[in-house]
């Protein structure tokens, strides 16, 4: 039986993507880090200390949460892992507590990230400031605006923000920016990326670090005795939320759904590419120009796809699906109507694939397990703009 | 060895010091103009830049020019185009990211290129771990592959990368992206890491804005690279008889070293 989700090659490929293709100033730092996270995570005292920072600090373990009024509306029977309850308010939590543990052990004062919606950025400045490490957040000036009540957490959790005004001014280009920095400061300072992307060891570290909730997922649905679940589903943009939650279930028979925004879609309408450090599924034009990336949600806003993720869609271990705005919108009210929960617009996709498909895709009395990444409340003003038709 | 392998190392073995100025293909339509004038003025290789919509190595300036040529519909192809009716003697190199390779095809690109009368590339997100592949297709079309080596590079990486650089090595004096900068960098510590086991040519860039810049970079490098400033005061409208009045100072000052 193929094994998925182990560790990658040496030259940090999943099948035919990953690598590590960026600037020979940024080498040096990536061997650093692979060695310090090779040597990190085979240390019983790091997992002690990060294990222990997400629970006392990071509120893990999360629950799983059964739907009994969305289950029957559609059907099937719907589970939800709770990573909105995680500290912050998305699975963000999980990555930034293992990489600000790493920069203290390389003994780097400083952390640089870039982030979408903000909730990285976050969840950044909220590690830096618990681990006492100085942070820098790059954010497209779009998304500033888009999520300003996120930029303002930031500043009072002591992080500098600064907008990014070049190319589409959003996640895209605050990678970009990070990375001209780290260029600049990477001999004190750790690049933070937030999702399962980028140059070797990035994707596979940060798939590490999110491991975390899949397996407590895959647990907790062991203690339910009903069996595994049909159905695994996650909302994808570069993709780290999907990334941990499968691989906990991996090597199970559940079927592992990742479902993208239809602006943003990689796997849908990406090709073969190399941008930020990794060969993967790329959005771009005929001529290979990146192309830009629109959604509702800025935390989807990427024409990427983790490797990893772009490697289970070629080797058939995981489909790859999309859903629009207008579903997104739908999905997000009747689960805070049905369930007392506003999920995030990123979750939100994987809630509208589940809803459209159950009794479609999804056959009745399906048991199905969605990845709930992260809560509404950053997006409550928009939503509210959207549905007053003043957007 | 390729064609720029040998067409560098006899610049070198000369006595003169080269001086390599840097261009966005399809900034303008001057732009090949541009490229005749720095030919005129003294250029010992010319690098001329494909625009890509996210180019993480560079700075402000080629950003901008990158932005302003992609408007205009520049592409691989139509850049390849325009140097095809060149008619100069300097080298030509082709610097961009690897994903406009990728995407045009890596034989097709390499096939291009050489047919455009390229000698060499660049592409700066091709780390020595991953370039083996572009190498080994474009050298089958004597398209060399240039290879940078930063001040972070370790000593012993630096040997490994000065052995396999193809026609000079690319020593990049600051650790930054490309722009202009108020102090020239330790372009020197970098060279002197190249020089432990290798005779390759070795060109200092990342940095270097001014006549006095380029002069103290050939003091202990063999060659100059002149990118933003340059390109700067082609976004600023200064055209052809600029490239030929800074490239022609640049020029002196380089010859006036020894």
């Amino acid at each position: 039986m193929t094994t998925f989700m182990g560790s990658p090659d040496a030259s940090g490929r999943f099948g035919e993507f990953g690598g590590r293709f960026v600037p020979e100033a940024l080498i040096p730092a990536c061997l650093e880090l692979e060695a310090a996270f090779k040597d990190a995570w085979a240390d019983p005292l790091f997992h002690e200390e990060y294990e222990h920072t997400l629970k006392e600090f990071g509120g893990r373990p999360t629950p799983v949460t059964y739907c009994p009024r969305l289950s029957e509306a559609l059907g099937i029977e719907i589970y939800l892992k709770r990573e909105d309850l995680a500290h912050t308010g998305s699975h963000k939590i999980n990555n930034v507590v293992g990489q600000a543990l790493l920069t203290k052990r390389m003994g780097k004062p400083r952390m640089i990230a870039e982030t979408g919606a903000g909730q990285h950025g976050v969840a950044s400045a909220t590690a830096a400031a618990r681990l006492g490490l100085e942070c820098t957040v790059y954010m497209g000036e779009i998304d500033t605006k888009r999520q300003s009540l996120n930029v303002f957490r930031m500043e009072l959790l002591g992080a500098k923000v600064i907008p990014v005004t070049s190319g589409s001014k959003t996640l895209k280009d605050a990678v970009n920016e990070a990375m001209r920095e780290w260029v600049t400061c990477v001999e004190d300072t750790h690049y933070c990326l937030g999702s399962v992307m980028g140059p070797h060891p990035f994707p596979w570290m940060v798939r590490e670090f999110q491991s975390i909730l899949g397996i407590e997922a895959a647990a907790q649905f062991q203690n339910l005795q009903i069996g595994e679940p049909d159905f695994v589903v996650a909302c994808v943009g570069g993709g780290s939320n999907a990334a941990g939650m499968f691989a906990g279930f991996a090597n199970s028979s559940s079927r592992l759904i990742g479902v993208e925004a239809a602006g943003g879609a990689a796997v849908g309408i990406g090709a073969p590419g190399v941008l930020h450090g990794m060969r993967s599924l790329l959005i771009q034009s005929e001529f290979g120009q990146i192309e830009e990336a629109h959604s509702i949600s800025a935390g989807l806003d990427y024409p990427g796809i983790g490797p990893e993720h772009a490697h289970l869609a070629a080797s058939g271990r995981a489909q790859y699906y999309s859903a629009n705005d207008e579903e997104v919108l739908d999905a997000l009210q009747a689960l805070s109507r049905l369930e007392g929960i506003i999920p995030a617009l990123e979750t939100a996709h994987a809630l509208a694939w589940v809803m459209r498909e159950a009794g479609g895709l999804i056959p009745r009395g399906s048991k199905v397990l969605i990845n709930l990444s992260g809560r509404g409340d950053k997006d409550v003003a928009q939503v509210r703009d959207i549905l007053r038709g003043e957007q | 060895m390729t064609t720029l392998d040998i067409r560098l190392r006899t610049v070198r073995d000369s006595g003169r010091k080269a001086l390599v100025p840097y261009f966005v293909g399809g900034l303008d339509d001057e732009w090949l103009e541009c490229v005749k004038a720095a030919a005129f003025a003294g250029a010992d290789a010319i690098e001329i830049g494909v625009p890509f919509s996210d180019p993480i190595m560079d700075g402000v300036v080629i950003q901008e020019a990158s932005l302003r040529a992609l408007n205009r519909g520049t592409t691989l192809t139509s850049v390849l185009a325009g140097l095809r009716t060149l008619d100069i003697e300097v080298p030509l190199i082709v610097m961009t990211y690897f994903n406009i390779f990728h995407h045009h095809g890596l034989e097709r690109s390499a096939n291009d290129l050489h047919e455009a009368g390229v000698l060499g590339t660049i592409v700066p997100d091709l780390s020595l771990e991953e370039v083996a592949p572009w190498r080994a297709i474009s050298n089958e079309h004597d398209v060399a592959s240039i290879l940078m080596t930063a001040l972070s590079t370790p000593p012993e990486r630096a040997v490994q990368l000065a052995s396999e650089t193809q026609g000079f090595a690319y020593a990049a004096a600051r650790m930054a992206v490309t722009g202009v900068a108020s102090d020239e960098g330790r372009g020197d510590l970098v060279v002197q890491k190249l020089r432990q086991a290798s005779t390759v040519p070795v060109y200092v860039g990342i940095g270097i804005a001014t006549p006095l810049q380029a002069a103290t970079a050939c003091t202990f490098a063999d060659g100059a690279i002149v990118g933003s400033a340059l390109v700067q005061r082609l976004l600023d409208g200064e055209g052809p008889k600029g490239v030929e009045l800074f490239l022609g100072e640049m020029r002196s000052a380089i010859d006036a070293i020894d």
